[in-house]
């Protein structure tokens, strides 16, 4: 199964988690994992997404990063290899 | 399952280390596009260029956005030209027509390098690499995206000092003829000794002759990255030092070694090799003389700064060869002047001379790479400079290159711009003593006792 992680990072204010969840919900993508940290006043979550749903990924990936703009942080979306590649062995 | 730490720290690489892909290359065999009529042979290069490197930039795009890693650059390698062009080829202006075409074939797939134009005269020069040779000045000024090597030295075969003495030749008149651009057509010109077969980096990469008919090798950066992990372990004695380098390396490699594989699957075409070299930019931040300045040196170029650059070269090769399959190319650390911040800081300061860059590249992958000198420096000391390199790679059974730009109209201290990753360089003062009568002595310098390993 295809996984995708989103991050999304910024300056931390009300609604950032409802906003990127209720955006995926919209569009059929199941969560499977979210971890959130504050570091030196940055909000930072991950997210782990279930890509089989996901479809067009680049669609996708624009839409969240004009959302993260809407909302004043950063969102990315990215397939987890990257990661995986980088960090596990 | 993955952490959100190990999340950030690749996307931090990324956005504020400069991490990148910097090349995926796609080598192209023109060997079955040989022809004795030129105007034939044309057309079967331009069309084998065109349908094998069709999807090359689109892919190369599609891969960045899944993995959100930016790839610099989407470029292509082909066999030799004067392999190809021998039999159709029967004067210089014949092969300025093939880099025409190939020009054309990269503007075409939207390459912003194609290498290639390019011949192997270790041993000697045969018609066809002469007439090759002998056109590179013209051909690069009338190109824009076709890059030219030469080799003229190996381990195995000595140095042919006749080719020597007319690259020097050639790079003067390389510059003379793009004058007008600062002499830009010598930036994309290099000079080898033991040339890999495999190097996805520009300007010296081209398909060779050992490998298949087409295949993706790609290149990664990462100076950014190790100079950010060094800066954490300040102080430190060198064994943290080399596990902290390696470890970073090992992270940037496999990032290679993934867009490799997808890349390779996307287009259907076999994986070579990935490059394992720090390829700086001007950019900030993306310097490997900013490394070295991290490592303990007030510049590059201070006492210390060979050590510094051996270790931090074999510590990438150690770190990387783990991470990846299959390694190639040039693999190691590079030192142009021109495309590094923190190398073109330290010429301004006094602390790099081209002397202390000629030992550095006795330890590092590459070679004497784009350095401005003042443009009336005679041919004859640029080839005595390119001997004194191709010696160090011969004996050393090491890749040696050399990318002069003498500027014409120029001297030293006055700054030249060549614009985007070739970057802006102050010229360098040269030794003014002659070598004349060594470089005109003509023949081969033989090769060294321990290439005899039969």
């Amino acid at each position: 199964m295809k996984k995708f992680v989103i991050t999304v990072v910024g300056h931390d204010k009300v609604g950032i988690i409802a906003k990127v969840c209720a955006y995926l919900a919209e569009n059929q993508v199941n969560i499977l994992n979210i971890s959130q940290t504050i570091v030196d006043g940055y909000f930072n979550m991950m997210m782990i997404v279930d890509g089989g749903i996901v479809g067009d990924v680049t669609r996708m990936s624009k839409e969240l990063s004009a959302l993260g703009e809407e909302i004043g942080v950063v969102i990315r979306c990215q397939h987890e290899d990257i990661f995986n590649m980088m960090h596990r062995i | 399952m993955l952490n959100i730490k190990e999340v950030l720290e690749t996307n931090k690489m990324i956005e504020q280390e400069n991490l990148d892909v910097r090349t995926i290359t796609l080598g192209i065999s023109l060997l079955d596009c040989i022809d004795s009529d030129l105007e034939v042979l044309k057309k079967k290069i331009y069309n084998k260029i065109t349908t094998t490197a069709k999807d090359l930039v689109a892919t190369g795009k599609a891969i960045e956005e899944q993995y959100g890693i930016p790839i610099v650059n989407k470029r292509i390698s082909v066999t030799p030209i004067a392999l190809i062009g021998g039999s159709a080829c029967k004067s210089s202006d014949d092969y300025v027509e093939l880099a025409k075409v190939l020009d054309e074939a990269a503007k075409t797939v939207g390459v912003n390098f194609l290498g290639g134009f390019s011949a192997l005269v270790s041993k000697g020069m045969t018609k066809s690499d002469k007439l090759l040779m002998q056109a590179i000045p013209k051909a690069l000024a009338q190109t824009e995206r076709v890059c030219s090597s030469v080799n003229v030295g190996s381990t195995k075969t000595g140095i042919d000092m006749d080719a020597v003495k007319l690259m020097g030749e050639i790079i003067k008149e390389a510059a003379e003829l793009t004058k007008d651009q600062d002499s830009l057509g010598c930036a994309k010109l290099v000079v080898f000794c033991n040339a890999p077969d495999d190097n996805p980096f520009m300007a010296g990469a081209f398909h060779g002759v050992t490998e298949a008919d087409a295949i993706i090798n790609v290149g990664v950066s990462g100076p950014g990255v190790v100079k950010t992990a060094l800066s954490k372990v300040r102080g430190q004695n060198f064994e943290v030092l080399c596990e902290t380098i390696k470890k970073t390396a090992f992270k940037v490699t496999r990032v290679g070694q993934l867009v490799a594989q997808e890349a390779s699957a996307r287009l259907g075409i076999p994986f070579g090799i990935i490059d394992l070299s720090l390829a700086p930019t001007p950019a900030i931040g993306d310097s490997v003389a900013e490394i070295l300045e991290e490592i303990g040196l007030e510049y590059a170029g201070a006492p210390g700064t060979t050590a510094a650059l051996a270790l931090l070269n074999d510590q990438v090769k150690k770190g990387g060869v783990m991470a990846s399959s299959y390694v190639g190319g040039l693999s190691g650390a590079f030192i142009p002047v021109s495309e590094d911040q923190g190398m073109i800081d330290a010429v301004q300061a006094g602390a790099l001379t081209l002397e202390k860059l000629e030992a550095m590249t006795c330890v590092c992958s590459v070679g004497l790479d784009m350095i401005a000198i003042p443009g009336d420096t005679k041919a004859t000391t640029i080839s005595g400079i390119i001997a004194d390199e191709m010696a160090i790679g011969m004996v050393n059974q090491k890749t040696t290159a050399v990318r002069l730009i003498p500027v014409i109209g120029k001297g030293v201290g006055e700054m030249v711009e060549f614009g985007g990753l070739l970057g802006y360089a102050p010229i360098m003062p040269v030794n003014q003593y002659s070598c004349d009568a060594f470089v005109n002595r003509g023949g081969r310098i033989p090769a060294p006792i321990h290439s005899f390993k039969n």
